[in-house]
């Protein structure tokens, strides 16, 4: 259990490394230290929002996906593609088109994710309407992976409120799965499920699954490495219609607000970028927006749309969605005996836990111990925060030193003194022996 | 004596550092582990306090101190004073001016909110000379 829970799709390439401390500074978890000329990662902080992928100037940080090659190992291959595919490719004018050259290329099937986002948002929308009990905070949505492992780490006390609906690709998963099972009769073990990801997180959410004993989901493709691909094979699509079948609200989940709208809840909030959800739990935390009846907070600048494994610039790939959705429907999921999936089946199986590993000590004795000789070293710190001790901050430093990662002369301006002290004294005992 | 004691000082219509005590004080229970429950309610009433003395004050204290048994909130500000503490703990009840409460502060709940937040609540006020708020949140 322990492997499976600190699982990380981002890694360090250390020889591309040069132990600058531009990702340190980046981390929204103070996951980073930089030692012995290169970064480390502390695999209990790290919540795979890809932050330090995006900084590395160096292409040192990167996330692990599965290879195309895993295709292989199913004799069915099934395409989930995130709505964030559409807005990839340039004059691309018709989503069909585009679903038509995942056939191409090697898959079997496709199964929008987008329609899984369809019936999610119904769920969601039941959760909000019928609510039972207000706690003064809005219920907060669990599609992206990454803000729902921040809020384990850094806002624990907000967990309850995270609404009990797997994530679109998983609903997706489960509803291509049983499809392809029904239409091809194949054996649920022959069929390999794969999705074609905008981020590292959706990567750690399919290997360490926290809503779900297991995810359905069997293989994680990054967007940027099936590109090239399909950007070529889009040129000689054929285009079946069968392929392409959610609408407008589906597809929409792709960029910030997307979700918000396709839920359709009037007190809705949709915030992305990590630091500005950060900001937002802290007033939700505060009990300053208890007016608010739904938030949805997105790790990337634009949602997935700028999630760090795309190939297009966030902007011009929502342009591009914008035009593309314009021609679509406002569906939604197919209900009743159309329905593929139940409210059940939509439910998370396990509740998110905490992960409070920002905690000094499980003893509060001993954590407030600690945390007074934090005090004591920090107002002996400089307080510039420049990171060149290899800790983000001044205090990120004092509280390494507390807990034995780190020694006070790792502060490049305490050695410093140290090293005036030290020179000054031989300078007196030069003085004191001289005959 | 308390392990952790810090003072912090909140100025009046400091708009640009609002909330940056609050912050740090959760900061600190969360590096120390505190309940989450317990944390939400101390989180509420260090912002409230803090946007009180921001808004309604000429400018005060905040005194955190955490021990064994809990979390104390001493919070003192030098006037102006409310003239009736009856009716300050009454909800709706607010002195914000118009210009703070189309910022949307001032809705009247703060010190009743407090009340309701806290373990134990304490307040003293006396026109010319200040407020005096005690707060303290109990630790299992």
């Amino acid at each position: 259990m322990e492997q499976t829970t600190y699982y990380h799709s981002v890694m360090l390439e250390r020889d591309k490394c040069k132990g600058c401390t531009t990702c340190l500074k980046h981390c929204p978890t103070e996951a980073i230290r930089v030692y012995g000329g290169s970064a480390h990662i502390i695999k209990e902080r790290c919540i795979d929002c890809g932050a330090c992928i995006r900084r590395c100037p160096y292409h040192a940080k990167v996330a692990v996906t599965d290879p195309l090659s895993k295709l292989n190992d199913y004799k069915i291959k099934v395409a989930l593609p995130a709505p964030t595919l559409y807005g990839q490719f340039k004059g691309l004018q018709d989503i069909g088109r585009l679903l038509d050259a995942l056939i191409a290329i090697g898959f079997d099937d496709v199964y929008e994710v987008a329609r899984g986002a369809e019936y999610v948002s119904r769920e969601i929308a039941g959760r909000v309407a019928h609510r039972r009990v207000h706690n003064g905070m809005p219920l907060i949505s669990s599609a992206c992976p990454a803000i729902v492992r921040l809020i384990q780490v850094r806002f624990p006390e907000l967990l309850d409120n995270v609404v009990d609906v797997i994530s679109p690709m998983e609903a997706a998963a489960l509803a291509a799965r049983k499809r392809v099972c029904r239409n091809m009769s194949a054996d649920p073990a022959d069929v390999g499920i794969f999705f074609l990801t905008p981020c590292p997180a959706k990567m750690t959410e399919v290997r360490a699954p926290q809503a779900l004993k297991k995810s359905h989901v069997d293989g994680v493709i990054s967007i940027m490495e099936i590109y090239g691909k399909l950007n070529a094979a889009i040129k000689d699509a054929r285009h079946f219609d069968n392929l392409q079948h959610a609408g407008a609200y589906g597809v929409g989940w792709a960029q910030t607000g997307g979700e918000m709208l396709a839920v359709g809840v009037e007190n809705s909030l949709a915030v992305d970028g990590i630091e500005n959800v950060i900001q937002v739990l802290e007033s939700i935390e505060n009990g300053d927006l208890s007016d608010l009846d739904y938030f949805e907070g997105l790790a990337c600048v634009g949602g997935c749309l700028g999630g760090p494994l795309t190939f297009e610039n966030t902007y011009v790939a929502k342009n591009r969605l914008r035009r593309l959705t314009e021609r679509l429907e406002k569906t939604s999921a197919p209900e009743g005996e159309q329905s593929e999936l139940s409210s059940e089946e939509l439910r998370t199986q396990m509740l998110f836990q905490p992960n409070p590993v920002m905690k000094l000590d499980d003893d509060f004795a001993a954590a407030l111990r600690k945390m007074e000789q934090i005090e004591r070293v920090l107002s002996d710190l400089p307080g510039l925060d420049c990171g060149s001790c290899g800790s983000p901050t001044c205090r990120a430093l004092a509280e390494d030193v507390v807990l034995g990662f780190a020694v006070e002369l790792d502060c490049i301006f305490k050695l410093k003194q140290k090293i005036q002290q030290m020179s000054k004294q031989m300078v007196d005992m030069a003085e004191m022996t001289r005959k | 004596m308390p392990l952790i004691a810090e003072v912090f000082e909140v100025k009046k219509d400091d708009f640009v550092s609002a909330g940056e005590v609050s912050a740090k004080i959760k900061r600190t229970l969360k590096k120390l582990g505190v309940d989450s429950a317990v944390l939400r309610r101390i989180s509420v009433c260090s912002y409230e306090v803090e946007l009180n003395l921001v808004i309604h004050s000429l400018g005060g204290t905040i005194d955190f101190s955490v021990d064994q048994d809990g979390v104390t909130l001493l919070v003192k500000d030098c006037g102006p004073g409310i003239p009736d503490l009856n009716l300050a703990m009454r909800e709706g009840w607010s002195t914000a001016p118009e210009s703070v409460r189309t910022m949307g502060f001032g809705a009247g709940m703060g010190l009743p909110n407090m009340k309701r937040n806290a373990d134990e609540f304490d307040i003293q006020s006396t026109v010319g000379v200040g407020t005096e708020i005690l707060m303290k949140f109990h630790l299992k």
